[in-house]
C-alpha cells in the first residue's frame, strides 16, 4: 500500500517524534509524553485503514558472493510471507558480486514477480552499511525486515518479530542469540567465548537495555530505520551496535526474540581478520561519545 | 551524558567517599576496626568484580545453546528448496 506509506512520510504530525539525543531530565517526560501520543496516533491511523492487515514487509537482502545462498534464502522467505498472509517484497542489493549472484538474482525476480523480488544491485563493493541505505531508499513496506542472505538467519523467525512487534507495539523487534532457546549452530568453544566475552563487556560499558547488538535480524519501522541510518556512522559490526544505543537515546523501544543463528554452509565469511580489534575500538568509541 | 561521563562520575563519587573515610586526620578518624576494613576495600570490591565477571562469562559459555535441531532442519529446508526451484526452471 504505497499511498499510506506516503502520508506517514510525510505527515507532519509524525515530525515531533524525533527529539534531540541525550535529552534532559524534563525533556525525558515530554518524551515519554509525546511517545504516547505517538501510539495513540498510530493505533487511530491504524483503524483508519480499514481491514486492519495494511502491513507491508520489506525485507533488504545484501549480497556479497551468495550465488548458492540467494535462492535459497529468497524460497524461505517467499514461502514463510505466503504461509503467514502478509504483504512483502524482497530487495536484493548486489555489490557486483563476481560470483555470478546478480544473474541467479535475475532468474529469481523470472520466478516471483519484479512485485516480490526487487533488484537493486551496485557496481562495486562499497559495504554493508551503505547497502542498507541504498535498499531502503527503494523500499515501499511500512515495515523493514535486515538479514544476511547466508542462511545463518532463518526467514522462520519473521512471523515472530512481526507478532512481536504487534504485541508491545515495539518499534525494532531485534533478533537475540542469547536469550531464552536462542544460540548458534556451528561455533567452536574459542568463538563461543569471543562471543559471550564481548557481549559482557558490552553490556557492562553500554548498558543498551537489548541482549544482542551485534545481531543483524531485526525488524524496523521504516521511519525509524531511516533516522537511524542517518545519526548511525560506524561500519561493521559497530554499525549493528550503534542502531541500538542511537534507538536507546532517541527513545525508541525495542523488543527481542530468541533465534537460533546457524553458521553459514555455502561460501566464505567476509568480516575475517582483525574483527576483534575492530569491534572494542568501535565499542570504545561508542562508550566515550554516547 | 555519555557512559564514559557515567563511569567517571560514579567513580569519582565512590572514590572521594572512601577517601574522606579512609584517609581523614588522626582526629576525625573513624574506630581502627572499620578504618582497617574500609582501607583495602576498593582492592576487595575489585577483585569481587572480576569473579563476577568470570562465573558470568563462564556460566553463560556453558549454557549457550548448541541448535542442532535448527541445523538439521535448515538442511531439510535447503533440500526442500532445491527441489521446488529446480522444478521451477531455475538453474543453479
Ligand atoms: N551488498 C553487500 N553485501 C555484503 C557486503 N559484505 C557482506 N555482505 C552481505 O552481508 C551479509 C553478512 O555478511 P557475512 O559475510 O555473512 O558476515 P558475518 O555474518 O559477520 O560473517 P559469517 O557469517 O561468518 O560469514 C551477507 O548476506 C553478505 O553477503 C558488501 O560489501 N555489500
Ligand atoms: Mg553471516
Amino acid at each position: 500500500m504505497p499511498a499510506i506509506a506516503e502520508r506517514t512520510a510525510t505527515n507532519p504530525a509524525h515530525r515531533f517524534r524525533f527529539l534531540p539525543a541525550a535529552p534532559s531530565v524534563s525533556q525525558f517526560r515530554a518524551r515519554r509524553l509525546t511517545a504516547s501520543c505517538r501510539r495513540g496516533f498510530r493505533v487511530r491511523r491504524r483503524a483508519d485503514m480499514a481491514g486492519g492487515g495494511g502491513d507491508k514487509f520489506s525485507v533488504l537482502l545484501p549480497t556479497y558472493n551468495e550465488r548458492e545462498n540467494l535462492p535459497l534464502v529468497v524460497w524461505l522467505l517467499a514461502r514463510t510471507f505466503r504461509d503467514s498472509g502478509k504483504d512483502f517484497e524482497i530487495i536484493i542489493i548486489d555489490d557486483g558480486s563476481p560470483d555470478g549472484t546478480q544473474e541467479i538474482a535475475e532468474q529469481l525476480e523470472k520466478i516471483y514477480g519484479s512485485d516480490k523480488i526487487l533488484l537493486r544491485p551496485r557496481a562495486s563493493k562499497l559495504g554493508l552499511g551503505t547497502a542498507y541505505i541504498h535498499g531502503m531508499k527503494h523500499a515501499t513496506g511500512n515495515f523493514i525486515v535486515i538479514m544476511d542472505a547466508d542462511l545463518s538467519h532463518h526467514p522462520k523467525f519473521i512471523p515472530e518479530f512481526i507478532r512481536m512487534q504487534k504485541e508491545g507495539n515495539f518499534d525494532i523487534v531485534s533478533g537475540t542469540r542469547y536469550k531464552g532457546n536462542g544460540g548458534v549452530y556451528g561455533w567452536d568453544l574459542k568463538r563461543k567465548l569471543i562471543s559471550r566475552g564481548a557481549n559482557f563487556l558490552t553490556q557492562v560499558l553500554l548498558r543498551p537495555g537489548a541482549s544482542d547488538l551485534t545481531g543483524s535480524f531485526r525488524l524496523y519501522r521504516k521511519e525509524v530505520l531511516e533516522k537511524l541510518m542517518e545519526k548511525c556512522v560506524s561500519k561493521g559490526y559497530v554499525f549493528q551496535m550503534e542502531m541500538i544505543v542511537r534507538a536507546r537515546q532517541l527513545g525508541y523501544t525495542i523488543g527481542e526474540v530468541p533465534i537460533s543463528f546457524v553458521d553459514r554452509v555455502y561460501g566464505e565469511s567476509k568480516l575475517g581478520g582483525n574483527e576483534i580489534v575492530s569491534f572494542l575500538k568501535g565499542l570504545l568509541t561508542l562508550f566515550a561519545t554516547t | 551524558m555519555t557512559k564514559l561521563g557515567q563511569w567517571l562520575c560514579g567513580l569519582v563519587l565512590l572514590g572521594s567517599a572512601w577517601a574522606v573515610l579512609a584517609l581523614a586526620p588522626p582526629g576525625l578518624r573513624l574506630p581502627a576496626p572499620f578504618r582497617q576494613a574500609l582501607l583495602p576495600l576498593p582492592v576487595y570490591l575489585l577483585v569481587a568484580f572480576g569473579c563476577y565477571a568470570l562465573a558470568t562469562v563462564g556460566f553463560r559459555l556453558a549454557t549457550f545453546n548448541d541448535c542442532e535441531e535448527a541445523a538439521a532442519e535448515l538442511r531439510e529446508h535447503i533440500r526442500a528448496a532445491r527441489a521446488d526451484l529446480a522444478r521451477r526452471g531455475l538453474r543453479f
